[in-house]
C-alpha cells in the first residue's frame, strides 16, 4: 500500500482514538473519585454518564471565548493552542505493537520509529511549560501569573529526577529508539518472570520506575502536585481567565499529558506490549476472559441489578453482548499478532491512569516548599544514586 | 538510619491510604437516585409543616398563637375564630381560621413544633417547595393540613346546642 495513504490514515485513526480516550478519561476519573467517595459520579447523561464527554464538549463549544481587556491577545490565544499541540504531539513516537503483516501489509501501530525518540519526548515534555508560562503571563491576572509561576518551577524541578530516572533504563537496553527498547525487553527470567525493566537482570529499575511516577505527577500538574492550579489558593491557576474552547484545550492536553506519560513508563519501564506471563500459560486468553467476564457481569446485572436505573434494562444487555462478542475476535489467528500485544500495552497504560487517579483521590496536595524541597534534596539526589548503581552495575557487567 | 525508616514509614502510611481508597471504592454507593426515586429520609426530618388532626378528623391547632410568638422570622400568619355551638372545626375552644406559613421566610429551625401544646403543627417530609413566583410560597391551611381520617368530616355538627366553654357564647 501507498506509503502516504498508509500514514494518512493511521494519523487519523491515532487522533481520533487518543482525543477520545482524553475525553473518556475525565469520565473514567470522575467515576473512580466519585466511587472512592461513595457517590455515583455522572449517570445523567446517557447510560451511566458515557455520553457526560459529548455534552461536556457542547457546552464548552457553545460558550463565549472571553479575551480579558489588559490581556496580551496574541500570547493569550497562543498558549492553549501551543499546550494542546504539544501535548497530542508527543503520542507520534509512542510504539503501541510490534510489526505485524495483515492483508498483505505490513506496519505496526504507532505513527514514527525516531531513533531518538526519547530525546524528542524529553524536548515536548520541557517545550510544554512554555504553554503553561505563556497563558498565565498573558492573563494579566495575579492569580495566573502565581499559578503560572508556580508551574514552571515545579515542571523544570522535576525534568530532572525525570531524565535521571529515564537514562538508568536506557543504560540498560543501550538505545534511544522506542520500538527497540520494548524488543529489547522480550523474553522472562526462569521462564516466568518477565524480563521488563522494571525486573532487568543486572539491576532492577523498580526504584527508576517509582523515581519516574512521582516526578511524572509533577510533570503533569496532578494531585499531589497540582499547585499551578490550586483552586484553594489560586482560584483555578494559570487558567483562570480562559473560557469556552481554550479552557477546553488546556483540560484536553492536562489529559493528554497523563496518557502520553503512562505510555512512555509502559515502554520503558513494563515492558511495553510485552505479557504479564508467557503465552505457554495462557497469558494470550487474558483478554477473552476480561472481556468474556465483564460481559457475563453485565447480562447478569441486566437481570438483578443492586440498584436500577431507568436505562439498565436495555443499556446492560447491549453492552454485555457487545462484549461477548467482542471476546472472540481475540481468538481469531489473522488479529492476533495486532490484538494480543495491543491490548496489553493498552491495559499496562491504563493501569497507570487508573494509578493516576486513584493517587488523586488519596493524596491531600503539598505545600510549595515541601514540593520544592521534596525534588531537589530527596528525589533528585535518589534518581543520582540509582543512576549511579547502575553505571556501574552495567560497567562491570559489560 | 532514621533517615530510611522515615521513607519507609511514609511509603508505609501512603500504601495504608491507597488500600482505604480502593476499599471505600468497592463499597456500594450511598447516594439517593433522587429524581428518579423518591429519597428516603430520617424520622426526624424538618420538612414542609404539616397541622394535625385527631382521631375524629377535627383540627389539633386551637389558635394559641404559641407557634407564632415562638418563631424566629415570623413566618407564621394566624386568625383565631371561636368554635360554635352547631359547628366545631377544632378540638379546642378556638380553632385557626386562617393559618399560613410564608416558606420564603421559614428557616426549619423546628421552634414552631416545640412551642405546640396539642402537638397540631409537626414537620412532615415535603421538600420540593422551589417556586417561580414567592407568592406561591405563602402555604394556606388548606395546604398544611393532613388529609382526613377515613369517614370523618372534619366538622362535627351537632343537632343540640352543647356547651364549649365561654367561647361559644
Amino acid at each position: 500500500m501507498n506509503f502516504y495513504l498508509l500514514t494518512l490514515i493511521k494519523m487519523a485513526l491515532t487522533a481520533l482514538v487518543l482525543l477520545t480516550c482524553c475525553a473518556y478519561a475525565v469520565w473514567v476519573e470522575r467515576k473512580v473519585l466519585a466511587h472512592i467517595q461513595l457517590r455515583p459520579g455522572p449517570y445523567r447523561v446517557g447510560p451511566h454518564g458515557l455520553l457526560q464527554p459529548l455534552a461536556d464538549l457542547i457546552k464548552l463549544l457553545t460558550k463565549e471565548g472571553i479575551v480579558p481587556s489588559y490581556a496580551n491577545p496574541f500570547f493569550y490565544l497562543l498558549a492553549p493552542f501551543l499546550a494542546v499541540a504539544l501535548a497530542l504531539t508527543a503520542i507520534v513516537v509512542i510504539p503501541f505493537t510490534p510489526e505485524f503483516e495483515l492483508f498483505g501489509v505490513r506496519t505496526a501501530i504507532g505513527l514514527t520509529d525516531l531513533n531518538i525518540g526519547i530525546l524528542f519526548l524529553l524536548a515536548l515534555s520541557s517545550l510544554g511549560v512554555y504553554g503553561i508560562a505563556i497563558g498565565g503571563w498573558a492573563s494579566n491576572n495575579k492569580y495566573s501569573l502565581m499559578g503560572s509561576l508556580r508551574s514552571s518551577a515545579q515542571m523544570v524541578s522535576y525534568e530532572l529526577p525525570l531524565a535521571m530516572a529515564i537514562v538508568s533504563p536506557l543504560l540498560l537496553v543501550n538505545t534511544l529508539n522506542l520500538r527497540e527498547i520494548v524488543e529489547l525487553q522480550n523474553g522472562f527470567h526462569f521462564g516466568l518472570l518477565p524480563k521488563w525493566n522494571v525486573f532487568a537482570s543486572p539491576v532492577p529499575q523498580a526504584l527508576g520506575f517509582v523515581i519516574f511516577l512521582i516526578a511524572a505527577f509533577a510533570e503533569t500538574n496532578r494531585v499531589p502536585f497540582d499547585l499551578p492550579e490550586a483552586e484553594s489558593e489560586l482560584v483555578a491557576g494559570f487558567h483562570t481567565e480562559y473560557s469556552s474552547m481554550m479552557f477546553a484545550s488546556f483540560f484536553m492536553a492536562e489529559y493528554a499529558n497523563i496518557i502520553t506519560i503512562c505510555c512512555v513508563a509502559t515502554v520503558l519501564f513494563l515492558g511495553g506490549w510485552h505479557p504479564l506471563w508467557p503465552a505457554e500459560y495462557g497469558s494470550d486468553l487474558v483478554p477473552v476472559v476480561l472481556l468474556a467476564a465483564a460481559g457475563l457481569m453485565l447480562l447478569f446485572h441486566a437481570a438483578q441489578a443492586a440498584r436500577r436505573r431507568k436505562w439498565d434494562r436495555f443499556t446492560f444487555p447491549v453492552f454485555g453482548v457487545l462484549l461477548l462478542g467482542l471476546a472472540p475476535v481475540f481468538l481469531i489467528p489473522v488479529l492476533k499478532p495486532v490484538l494480543i500485544p495491543f491490548f496489553w500495552f493498552v491495559a499496562k497504560a491504563g493501569f497507570l491512569v487508573f494509578v493516576f487517579i486513584w493517587i488523586r483521590g488519596t493524596l491531600p496536595r503539598y505545600r510549595y516548599d515541601q514540593l520544592m524541597r521534596f525534588a531537589w534534596t530527596f528525589l533528585f539526589p535518589l534518581s543520582l544514586a540509582n543512576l549511579l548503581v547502575t553505571g556501574l552495575v552495567v560497567a562491570l557487567a559489560g | 538510619m532514621p533517615k530510611i525508616q522515615e521513607i519507609l514509614k511514609g511509603a508505609a502510611a501512603i500504601a495504608k491510604g491507597m488500600s482505604v481508597t480502593i476499599q471505600e471504592m468497592m463499597n456500594p454507593i450511598i447516594t439517593d437516585d433522587y429524581p428518579d426515586a423518591p429519597p428516603v429520609f430520617q424520622e426526624r426530618y424538618r420538612g414542609l409543616h404539616v397541622l394535625q388532626r385527631d382521631d375524629n378528623g377535627l383540627e389539633k391547632c386551637v389558635a394559641c398563637f404559641l407557634c407564632s410568638a415562638a418563631c424566629p422570622v415570623q413566618c407564621i400568619y394566624i386568625e383565631a375564630a371561636d368554635n360554635t355551638e352547631q359547628e366545631r372545626i377544632s378540638g379546642g375552644e378556638r380553632y385557626a381560621a386562617v393559618y399560613n406559613i410564608d416558606y420564603s421566610r421559614c428557616i426549619f429551625c423546628g421552634y414552631c413544633v416545640e412551642a405546640c401544646p396539642t402537638d397540631a403543627i409537626t414537620h412532615g417530609h415535603g421538600f420540593e417547595l422551589a417556586s417561580f413566583n414567592t407568592s406561591t410560597l405563602i402555604y394556606r391551611k388548606e395546604q398544611l393540613l393532613a388529609p382526613l381520617p377515613e369517614g370523618a368530616t372534619g366538622k362535627v355538627k351537632l343537632d343540640h346546642p352543647v356547651a364549649v366553654g365561654d367561647g361559644g357564647h
